[in-house]
């Protein structure tokens, strides 16, 4: 007999030991991947410390520090007692509509690197340049906070 | 908030050996500290002497104010510990494990207890005998939860487990702090677990605190640094050094200023580089 439990839980933390990424900082992201991908959408309550220390086995503060984090950026905010919700003020997911046209001109783009035979660590370096001009350097903190 | 484990030149002699010298520690409230260390670096005879099961040579240790020598009966109610060897009966039941515990506990929330165990599939019925090792661990922990501590000392509680039923120990003790929040302090020799659960820890080589502290603030103020061998560094701390011919690899702590255009690269340490640095600058000592 297989049992399948349905899990009450909106989302399924996972850790990568190997990713040098603080625990906290992982939480976030997940949590992020998952608005962006309209897996968790306003109102909808992420799992409580309890329920990740449970599934993870780490610290329940690092889940505490992740929330808090979260909450400073404007996707969550927690409710005293009820628990920590996704917010309005949270960024809208990828819609179809403006995510499938954007991806056609970046294939049509793609193609004529590859016909000018540009390798793949090329387009990499000139899509990274591309990028920093238009959204500035990132990985500014990565281990500040 | 007042620490919960204090120590001021805290020395344990056995005989001649000194398992402990000039110790001072001082573990905060509220926060998961792990004590790592080679074995014999003094790890369990720390513990020990926190819950009074040894008397101290010289110095003094405070737990949660008390002397643990003077003051065992009154510590204990408040105390949780589990020693490396999971000491149970082993011809005891299950049950009768947990009523021996509500009996010799003041403080004993059988209910918890009960549903602890039943949460692991753990029969109330059987001899501890004939339980896994892992579910050994799981009723030693339910033991010392079972009082509902404010301080939980375990002496390598996922020492000897499979990786799913030390997860699962992991995974209980952190939910127990998520609910009562009891300040916990165990001893593990592996540094992955520790910097999943721990929140601060204590370095111990030959009996001596080599370093104490926040993991994060540890991260954040030590430094890997990698360049060529005639580079000095200008007033840092020097932790460890590994020389090759033409290059070093330093263990820094505090802010690092040096080596400018020289192919110099510094990097932030992980907490397992803090550790092993101060481990291994520790081994050159004279006892």
């Amino acid at each position: 007999m297989v049992i399948v439990e349905v899990d009450t839980r909106t989302i399924a933390f996972h850790l990568d030991a190997r990713s040098g990424v603080p625990t906290y900082l992982q939480l976030v992201q997940q949590v992020k991947h998952a608005v962006r991908y309209a897996m968790l959408r306003p109102g909808d309550r992420l799992p409580t410390a309890r329920d990740v220390v449970e599934d993870l086995a780490i610290n329940p503060n690092t889940v505490l520090k992740a929330y808090r984090e979260l909450e400073r950026e404007g996707f969550v905010h927690s409710r005293p007692g009820a628990g920590t919700f996704v917010s309005n003020s949270a960024p809208a997911p990828l819609a179809r509509s403006v995510h499938a046209p954007l991806r056609r001109s970046l294939d049509r783009w793609l193609t004529h690197a590859h016909a000018a035979r540009l390798d793949r660590d090329s387009v990499i370096a000139l899509f990274t340049l591309a990028l920093q001009d238009a959204y500035g350097s990132e990985d500014t903190h990565a281990r500040s906070s | 908030m007042p620490a919960v484990l204090e120590t001021n030149a805290l020395c344990k002699r056995f005989g001649k050996v000194e398992a402990l010298r000039d110790c001072d520690v001082s573990l905060p409230a509220g926060k998961v500290t792990g004590l790592v260390g080679p074995n014999g670096a003094g790890k369990t005879t720390l513990l020990q002497l926190a819950v009074g099961l040894r008397s101290v040579t010289l110095g003094t240790i405070r737990v949660l104010g008390l002397d643990p020598a003077e003051d065992t009966v009154t510590l204990l109610s408040r105390v949780g510990y589990v020693g490396q060897d999971r000491p149970l009966y082993l011809d005891l039941t299950v049950a009768e494990t947990l009523e021996l515990g509500r009996r010799l506990n003041a403080r004993w929330d059988q209910e918890f207890a009960r549903s602890r165990l039943a949460r692991f599939d753990i029969p109330l019925d059987r001899a501890v005998r004939s339980l896994s090792t892992g579910q050994r661990a799981q009723v030693a922990l339910t033991l010392a939860l079972g009082k509902r501590p404010e301080l939980l000392l375990l002496d390598e509680p996922v020492a000897n487990l499979d990786p799913v039923a030390r997860l699962d120990l992991l995974e209980e003790l952190m939910g127990a702090v998520a609910d009562d929040g009891p300040a916990v302090v165990l001893s593990s020799n592996v540094l992955s677990d520790v910097e999943r659960v721990c929140e601060h820890v204590v370095i111990l080589a030959k009996g001596q605190v080599r370093v104490a502290g926040d993991i994060e603030e540890l991260e954040r103020t030590h430094f890997l640094v990698i360049g060529p061998r005639k580079a000095e560094p200008a007033g840092e701390e020097v932790v460890d050094i590994r020389e090759a011919e033409r290059q070093t690899v330093r263990l820094v702590r505090g802010a690092v200023t040096w080596g400018n255009g020289d192919g110099t690269v510094t990097r932030p340490a992980t907490l397992e580089e803090v550790v092993l640095g101060y481990l291994r600058s520790s081994r050159g000592e004279v006892r």
